[in-house]
């Protein structure tokens, strides 16, 4: 399931109703989830909140072909994606991923296939306000290490 | 034949042409590159621009047929 929301969410209640409705019942052996939360700083600068623009339409389209390579590459039981849009925060959740297999390899790397695939292709894109009211737009996304 | 198209623009490229959208009519169809030239003489294409046409990626030689959405934007910045 992909679901793009305005509005602040509690990934771990998602994720619990969601594996409910899902019919995953004596199946799962793995559940690898990602969240990724608004920092208060990027750059160098102290942020104060964020604008998180989309394309409608295309963001759901790639999402499902990031999904649908990621149920190809490895054996899946069921996913969860939900990016956030609008205003946000610092702690806000921005990013939910979620993969139920029965092994862990699977899980874990799926799920990091589908973030990191998400990361370099879905149009999403996020303009920063920092502390002193300026304003500028991320230009691109790092590879994902602090260094 | 007659090409009615919509050209989008989003985020940072969005505000620096101050609009977002554009309908542009052709004699025939062209290429993605060259609606961009068309849409946006004042400014040449950035190098690291990304082009859509009806929602899916393409390459800047991709032709452009009749009630197509083509959309231009920087790279993406989610998650």
């Amino acid at each position: 399931m992909i679901q793009i929301v305005s509005s602040e969410f509690d990934p771990f209640v998602e994720v619990q109703s969601h594996q409910k409705k899902s019919a995953l019942t004596g199946k799962y052996g793995a559940t690898s989830l990602f969240i990724g939360t608004m920092r208060d700083f990027n750059d160098g600068d102290k942020v104060q909140g964020m604008t998180l623009e989309h394309y409608p339409g295309m963001t759901e389209k790639q999402l499902a072909i990031v999904v649908a390579d990621a149920e190809e590459k490895w054996s899946l039981l069921d996913t969860l994606v939900i990016h956030r849009v609008g205003d946000v925060f610092p702690d806000d959740v921005l990013v939910l991923v979620v993969v139920w297999s029965a092994h862990r390899g699977d899980a874990f790397d799926a799920s990091r296939y589908i973030m990191e695939q998400l990361k370099s292709s879905v149009p999403f894109w996020k303009k920063e306000i920092l502390t002193d009211d300026n304003s500028r737009w991320v230009s691109k996304n790092t590879d994902g290490y602090c260094r | 034949m007659a090409v009615s198209i919509k050209v989008r623009y989003f985020a940072s490229l969005k505000e620096s042409l101050g609009r977002d959208s554009d309908t542009l009519d052709f004699e025939q169809p062209i290429s993605v590159a060259e609606t961009w030239a068309r849409a946006v003489p004042v400014k040449e294409m950035p190098v690291n621009i990304l082009a859509a046409v009806n929602m899916q990626y393409v390459s800047l030689d991709q032709q452009v047929t009749d009630e197509d959405e083509v959309a231009f934007f920087p790279p993406v910045t989610g998650g």
